[in-house]
């Protein structure tokens, strides 16, 4: 990719900002600023390709600080729409926080404070007028360690669509609950016993089961923080299976430490390194051809 | 080298079976304390049920009744007036008279009278009241017998009768009334039917028990709802700062204020200056809900608080709002918590006394309460005005109230135990 296309992609997607914040991110991206980056050392530039033309979700100068702790510099990142994006780095770099901040579950946080513009289909995530609980809807996550409901397997999939009133009637949830299931590979395993705790399943199903509860609701972006780290190979396989068939119907975030499932199950990567965003990439350039020294010394394992 | 290795074991081996020595001391040592409290635990429940059991029996005389409508002044055995103002002292007067007719003379008769009860001339009302045909009849009833004479025949029976302020002759006419299988003890109802009386036959723990019931019952509906909310506001929505810091330093403050304190300001404020009544279980369970509210709320913020965080996260991330997340998740799984320290609070409540002798509940009432807002004493009071009575016969009820007021202690206490048992649940 020559810089000329580098800078048009990213003007693209800077085109579409309105405000004059996020046309600083430009600059910099663009690299005509080079004298304020020199002295700035957090704003140094992301490598690769972080703006898309059109994106799902756009995240500008996001900074995030628990109480004078600040985690991540600068972040500006576009997701697009059914694309799955991988979030490596060491741990510690902030790829969760980030994540979280995609649908303001950082709120729950009291110490957390985010700066910065992060916008869902071009409107501002943060206004302070805006409710998250339709925001959740929209922008579901999926956690690091399976946490189902101490309900049934069919509560736990029907509670979204119930409280968001999504059904009318019982055979419209009962319905949904099938369909979820089925999406999240789970329906033949559990189709007898929907009425049983779904914390007897086991950790892979868990899991699956999380993820259908998430589904459930139709939201239009999925976050996946380390879905797999709690789980066996063979579970890890079918979640992995699993995003790459939901790619098709919605836009995935997964935050992972292991870089083959990264390589596995994701159209473009991002790393982040001390809380910066280094470089984003399509997958495979980030794999075969990583244009920044630190993503080079990460993914050939010097460290992590 | 290997003289060296012997000689470490030898060492060793030494400190070895000293350290055997003081590790088998310092299991005796716990197992005297736990035999300790045990024996006290053990002494206690012997005293308290060798003390009580005999008040759960009750002496009663057997006497051939003749009721006769004009010695009774009722003509009508079905209107209620008439047979509550009846006249049966003169029946069962007549009664013994005829059991004992060598009995002469007025003291004589007054003392042979006084075998039984004043409270059997209810038992003459009731017997009427349910068959008007016994009117005119001869009926041979088993009649409560005095106190004294309730407390000669169950000393007598242990092997060292006291007659007390029993007479010569008035032993006499008890034996008597054994000889001739007149006189037997049976199951005490009135112990369970009745409030108190001044004749500690007649006397019961019914009024106290349900003066307890409604005060608690009062503490309960106050307590519960305004303790869970108050936890749950200090766990779930409260800024952490220095005046939510402050809160929860005074409410870990209130929960060790002594108990009578809270029976002083119930007193400057529900009394004196709202103006309520004395003594009503209204008073006495908003008095111990302020004493309560602390054991509450900090119970059931440790209940929140062990609700793992993933289930939080799992329910807000799913667009549940807080209020939906709390009360579809959190409640529900810190619910057996919650519980477990409401009961033990009213437990304590239930045990109870200080505060409520300072809002006046310590007063001598004869009446059921009703309602709330009627004059009532409670459990642990009556066993306090019983213990300083001076009739023998108010010992053995002192010890079987308490025998009552621990075994609701135990109930609640297992309860709570079967609720923490059934309703936990594993994630
Ligand atoms: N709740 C929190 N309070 C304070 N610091 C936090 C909190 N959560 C995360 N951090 C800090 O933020 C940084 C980024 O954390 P995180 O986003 O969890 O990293 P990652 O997911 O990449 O391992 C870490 O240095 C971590 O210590
Ligand atoms: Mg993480």
């Amino acid at each position: 990719m020559s810089m000329n296309e580098q800078y048009a992609s990213a003007v693209g997607g800077a085109n579409e900002l309105k405000e004059g914040r996020s046309m600083e991110a430009y600059t910099d991206l663009a690299g005509t600023d080079h004298a304020e980056v020199s002295k700035d050392r957090t704003r140094e530039k992301t490598v690769g390709k972080p703006l898309l033309e059109s994106a799902k979700m756009s995240t500008r100068n996001v900074k995030v600080f628990y109480d004078d702790k600040q985690v991540l510099f600068d972040v500006n990142l576009d997701i697009g729409a059914n694309e799955v994006i991988a979030m490596i780095g060491p741990s510690g770099c902030g790829k969760s926080t980030f994540l979280r901040c995609l649908n303001r579950m950082n709120d729950t946080i009291d110490s957390c404070r985010v700066e910065g513009d992060l916008t869902l289909d071009g409107q501002n995530i943060y206004d302070p007028k805006l409710d998250v609980v339709p925001l959740r809807a929209r922008v579901g996550m999926v956690f690091q360690k399976p946490n189902p409901f101490p309900k049934s397997i069919y509560d736990n999939v029907a509670y979204g669509p119930r409280i968001h009133g999504l059904v009318d009637h019982r055979a419209e949830l009962d319905e949904v609950v099938e369909t979820s299931l089925k999406r999240a590979g789970l329906w033949e395993e559990v189709k007898d016993r929907l009425h049983q705790p779904g914390t007897g399943l086991s950790g892979g199903q868990q899991q699956r089961l999380c993820i259908a509860r998430t589904i459930a609701v139709s939201p239009e972006v999925i976050l996946m923080d380390e879905p797999c780290s709690a789980l066996d190979p063979i579970a890890t396989a079918r979640i992995e299976e699993l995003i790459a068939e939901l790619s098709e119907n919605f836009t995935i975030a997964i935050v992972t430490h292991s870089m083959q499932q990264a390589a596995r199950v994701s159209s473009r990567t991002a790393y982040f390194h001390l809380g910066k965003l280094i470089e984003v990439n399509d997958t495979e350039v980030v794999f075969t051809n990583p244009q920044h020294k630190l993503t080079e010394a990460y993914i050939t394992g010097r460290f992590g | 080298m290997n003289n060296s290795t012997n000689s470490t074991m030898s060492r060793v081996e030494k400190t070895l079976a000293r350290r055997y020595r003081a590790e088998k001391r310092f299991r005796v040592y716990g197992l005297l304390s736990i035999l300790f409290g045990l024996a006290c635990l053990a002494i206690l429940f012997t005293d308290i049920i060798s003390k009580g059991h005999s008040a759960f029996l009750q002496t009663r005389i057997q006497l051939t009744v003749e009721l006769d409508p004009e010695e009774l002044e009722i003509d009508d055995p079905t209107d209620p007036d008439q047979i509550r103002g009846g006249y049966y002292q003169g029946v069962i007067r007549d009664a013994l008279a005829e059991r004992f007719p060598e009995v002469d003379g007025r003291s004589a008769k007054r003392a042979l009278n006084a075998l039984v009860s004043d409270g059997a001339v209810y038992q003459l009302q009731d017997e009427l009241r349910d068959d008007p045909a016994l009117l005119g009849q001869e009926v041979s009833l088993w009649l409560l017998a005095d106190d004294d004479v309730d407390t000669y025949v169950k000393s007598r029976r242990e092997g060292q009768a006291f007659a007390g302020m029993l007479g010569e002759d008035q032993v006499q006419w008890i034996e008597s009334l054994i000889a001739s299988d007149d006189l037997r003890t049976q199951l005490n109802t009135t112990f369970f039917t009745a409030s108190d009386s001044r004749e500690p036959e007649q006397a019961g723990i019914a009024g106290a028990a349900l003066g307890s019931l409604l005060t608690l019952l009062v503490t309960l509906v106050l307590s519960f709802p305004i303790g869970v909310a108050a936890a749950i506001y200090l766990e779930e929505y409260a800024p952490k700062n220095r005046v939510t810091e402050l809160i929860e330093v005074n409410i870990n403050n209130l929960a060790a204020v002594p108990s009578i304190i809270f029976g002083l300001l119930g007193l400057a404020i529900f009394i004196n200056w709202f103006g309520m009544p004395r003594s009503v279980p209204l008073v006495g369970g908003l008095v111990l809900t302020l004493m309560t509210l602390p054991t509450i709320i900090i119970s059931s913020r440790a209940a929140i608080k062990s609700v793992p965080p993933s289930i939080r996260e799992a329910a807000l991330g799913i667009g549940a709002s807080r209020m939906q997340m709390v009360l579809h998740h959190v409640l529900p799984l810190a619910m057996p918590g919650m519980l477990t320290g409401t009961i033990i609070g009213m437990a304590q409540a239930l045990g109870e006394t200080a505060p409520l002798l300072m809002i006046g509940m310590v007063a001598f009432i004869v009446d059921l309460p009703a309602g709330v807002t009627d004059p009532a004493t409670v459990l642990p009071v009556q066993i306090f005005l019983w213990s300083d009575s001076p009739e023998r016969a108010f010992v053995e009820r002192t010890s079987a109230a308490i025998m009552v007021l621990l075994a609701f202690l135990i109930l609640m206490n297992t309860l709570a135990i079967w609720l923490r048992k059934r309703l936990e649940r594993r994630w």
